[in-house]
């Protein structure tokens, strides 16, 4: 009672030669399928905010806190370190190393002007009195974007481990994939930033 | 709400001091037990210089066979805990009557009922779900690994840091006493002060990383590691359902990361995510902890109905009926369960029209499911059913899990739930579907597999035994529970008023004995089967013991480290079962090097100082938090210049091990 209609010849069920698959092969997959996961933990405490935003139990609220100009001098900072990456990967393309280490170093520049404005701000927040324990919507605000900053920092980490480990091994294929890996990584965090710039910062301030 | 200032803790141990090791008689003589129990295993260890082959063989292996069955080990270990805890909340509940208090105080017995869900649903049910799915996924494709070998190890090491952090709770401090999902205001600092919750937290955040990475792992080698020729709608339907499982893995698990870290943020910062006061929402966690809540649970069951589905079609003889409505099947039910997840609390008061949309999406999840069940009933029609022990799972399963499925969906109707809510109707009726799905459907998987994994079949007497008490025993501990449940009985009571009740509860205890004798019968089993493996009524040299259908019958049991010498070509479903009526089931042709992965010790410390980390932060010692965590970021940078990760096994070493497969095989006809 086969079901099975037309059988192969018994050679054609195995493949007697070496099977090849290219070494980092799921890789990059791998790390969107990552990078996806991560967004749903952004998505959370985007939902979060979106929540607790209007909770202010009578403290203060996004118009009387946000500085604009200081988020726009921020997001720069971001957009540029994006744009500098892609620059490296460029370098990388073309098998200059030199070329992407330089780059590399001022994506790690902008990526720390990031940070150093973050900090200021939320200092500057605290000392003000609007800490995360003042209201819900200060917990999720500085949650959101403090998770963020955790990233940038993470990501900066990262950065400069591949930068000795390409000055030490040079662009081999291994680091390649790595550096790939950190360009989606980047350029994914310089995203979420577009959604909290857009979703804390302006319509906040609106 | 910040940390209490009452607390005291000094610099070197934080608030962990004499005081938080329990001196309740049950707690210090099962201490004592499991001290001088350890004790012994860890001399017999040594005695026999076992450490060396356990390092090297086990603890550092990359292959997904072992990690698979360290997986299956732990889920058993952590099973046998869960069930305790089971024993002694019948217990305490049949006998809490006329005036008495049992004989748990309620401290205790909120830990209880906590650690029992906590363990059976993260550390039972999930390391056996994963481990059969990182055994047998490879080889139903024809893969000789999965797709990032070091990673799987390192997620199995997170698992049993969550686990060991969640068992160390036991003995020093407590556990949390607010039920499985910690729920706040309850979870939060003001109401539960202590460590119980910080172990609840940690346990799970570092078991967590590891799931996620595990789906991610099984995802990605389902998509890109299957055999030439597999296309989707070729694959086996339990590599399906895994690749479901996965997907929702990967998409819910970062929910449960992020909602316990905003609970953290609450605890340890003073944040006012779920607190009472400042704006914050406790509800709220409700609703992230079940979107997260309700795909768990097809997590846990997609891949049994994969494993019914195998044993079905293998036991009847027939290809499977309906292979593409399977798939579809699974596939709507992956999709609906991310719809539903607001049933869990009809009673919020969110209004008629949310609670009929939640209700409706509910009921629409019962149809795919029906869909599987007349699948696998046709297959069996007309198969020739061969009755052995995983297809009387299966069809215990059939029976069982139908009337879990019916109550559901009772439950799924938002005025019935009004009153049913919290009542252990609710309770017999999850239980219905996950002893009579998952359990049943794993009991069916490790009769239907041990012999590929070890070579030898399970004694059949003893599953016998094993399966009857299971059975009955089921239905006698859990009737009950509907029965108390419609008369309006809550979960998670330590004590009764109304003497009326008590007789349910000694006939659902009763049953519990069944169950126990059970998982007795079920060790024994195991244990009988291991003495007479080289038995030849036990043996199986064939490697096809079931006459099975689908790839991982095509290798010898168990397989070789590399799993298959040539790599298998896919022209149809059930490959192997063509292959058979192919005449192709050895390949002739000269061996050839095999590129395999090199093993690590890198998972296990990395996960141990994960879980050196949590310990920290659950008992406030911050200098060691600190040290820990700077460890954990140190060594994974120093793990990342290590580019050598992967070697050949020569051409002579694969034509030695097959050719001893080939005089085996020559023996066995």
């Amino acid at each position: 009672m086969s079901t099975i209609t037309q059988l192969k010849a018994p050679a054609d069920y195995w493949e007697t030669e070496p099977h090849h698959h290219p070494e980092g092969a799921s890789t990059n997959i791998g790390f969107w399928v990552y990078l996806m996961s991560d967004c749903l933990m952004f998505a959370v405490l985007f939902a979060t905010y979106g929540v607790l935003h209007g909770n202010l139990a009578a403290g203060p609220g996004p118009k009387d806190l946000f500085d604009l100009e200081l988020v726009a001098i921020n997001t720069a900072m971001l957009l540029f370190s994006s744009i500098t990456y892609g620059f490296a990967m460029l370098r990388m393309a073309r098998g200059d190393q030199a070329g992407t280490l330089k780059w590399l170093a001022i994506t790690l520049f902008f990526g720390l002007c990031f940070l150093a404005i973050e900090l200021y701000e939320f200092a500057h927040l605290i000392h003000e009195g609007a800490g995360p324990q003042r209201s819900a919507f200060l917990s999720a605000f500085f949650t959101l974007v403090g998770t963020h900053g955790l990233h940038v920092t993470f990501g900066s980490i990262w950065l400069v481990t591949l930068m000795v480990q390409v000055k030490k091994f040079g662009l081999t294929s291994a680091n390649q994939r790595r550096l790939m890996c950190l360009s989606l990584f980047w350029h994914f965090l310089d995203l979420i930033w577009i959604g909290v710039f857009t979703v804390v910062y302006l319509l906040g301030v609106i | 709400m910040a940390i209490p200032t009452n607390v005291e803790t000094t610099f070197l141990l934080g608030r962990l001091n004499w005081d938080a090791i329990p001196k309740e008689p049950i707690v210090a003589v099962t201490f004592v037990a499991v001290v001088l129990g350890g004790a012994a295993m860890l001399a017999l260890l040594t005695k026999y210089k076992l450490w060396g082959y356990l390092w090297n063989e086990w603890f550092t292996s990359v292959d997904h066979k072992k990690i698979g069955i360290m997986y299956m080990i732990l889920g058993l270990i952590m099973f046998v805990r869960g069930f305790a805890d089971a024993i002694m909340m019948r217990l305490q509940q049949a006998i809490a009557f006329n005036g008495s208090e049992g004989y748990l105080n309620a401290h205790h017995y909120d830990q209880i009922f906590t650690a029992h869900g906590v363990i059976m649903i993260f550390f039972v049910a999930m390391p056996f779900v994963t481990g059969l799915m990182n055994y047998i996924v490879p080889l139903q494709i024809g893969a000789r690994d999965v797709s990032f070998p070091f990673l799987n190890n390192f997620s199995f090491w997170m698992t049993v840091g969550g686990a060991v952090i969640v068992m160390a709770s036991l003995f020093v401090g407590e556990f949390a006493q607010t039920g499985w999902l910690a729920f706040p205001p309850l979870s939060g600092i003001a109401y539960s002060p202590w460590v119980g919750v910080d172990y609840y937290i940690w346990g799970l955040q570092v078991a967590g990383v590891g799931t996620t990475l595990s789906g991610i792992n099984l995802m990605v080698t389902i998509l890109k590691m299957r055999a030439p020729g597999m296309t989707m709608m070729k694959m086996p339907v339990f590599t399906w359902t895994s690749f479901c499982t996965n997907i929702l893995i990967v998409a819910s698990f970062p929910v449960l990361t992020m909602t316990l870290i905003l609970l953290t943020l609450d605890r340890y910062l003073g944040t006012n995510f779920f607190t009472n006061d400042l704006g914050g929402s406790p509800m709220m966690y409700i609703n992230l902890i079940w979107i997260w809540g309700h795909p768990e649970v097809y997590i846990l069951i997609l891949p049994l109905f994969g494993v019914f589905s195998e044993v079905t079609s293998t036991f009847s003889g027939k290809r499977l009926f309906g292979y593409t409505s399977m798939v579809y099947a699974t596939v709507c039910i992956t999709v609906l369960s991310y719809l539903v997840w607001l049933h869990h609390f009809f009673t919020m008061g969110s209004g008629a029209s949310v609670n009929s949309f939640f209700g409706i999406t509910t009921m629409i999840i019962s149809i795919p499911t029906g869909a599987k069940l007349f699948n696998w009933l046709f297959t069996m029609y007309h198969g020739r059913v061969r009755l052995e022990l995983p297809m009387m799972w299966t069809i215990a399963f059939m029976l069982t899990f139908t009337i879990g499925g019916m109550t559901g969906v009772l439950l799924a109707v938002p005025p019935a739930d009004f009153v049913l809510h919290n009542s252990l109707f609710l309770i017999a009726h999850f239980h219905n579907v996950i002893i009579g799905g998952v359990l049943f459907g794993l009991f069916a998987a490790i009769n239907f597999w041990w012999p590929k994994a070890f070579g030898f079949k399970l004694n059949q007497f003893w599953g016998k035994v094993s399966f009857w008490c299971w059975v009955v025993g089921f239905w006698v501990a859990f009737m009950p529970l509907y029965i108390l449940g419609l008369m309006g009985v809550t979960r998670r009571m330590r004590v009764f008023d109304d003497p009326d009740l008590q007789i349910w509860f000694i006939v659902a205890a009763f049953g519990a004995v069944l169950i126990a004798a059970g998982i007795g019968a079920m060790f024994v089993q195991f244990g009988v089967s291991i003495w007479k493996r080289n038995d030849p009524a036990y043996r199986d040299v064939t490697g096809d013991p079931w006459n099975g259908r689908t790839l991982e019958w095509a290798t010898s049991s168990p397989p070789p480290s590399y799993n298959f010498a040539f790599t298998p070509v896919i022209h149809g479903l059930d490959a192997w079962a063509e292959m058979k009526e192919a005449g192709a089931s050895r390949p002739k042709a000269d061996y050839i090097p095999i590129h395999m992965p090199r093993y690590t010790g890198s998972g296990v410390i990395i996960a141990g100082l994960c879980t050196v980390f949590g310990m920290a932060m659950i008992w406030y010692i911050w200098w060691l938090a600190v040290v820990s965590f700077l460890a954990v970021v140190g060594y994974s940078i120093y793990h990342t210049f290590n580019y050598d990760r992967d070697y050949y096994v020569p051409a002579d070493e694969v034509r030695e091990v097959e050719i001893a497969r080939d005089r085996q095989l020559a023996k066995g006809v």
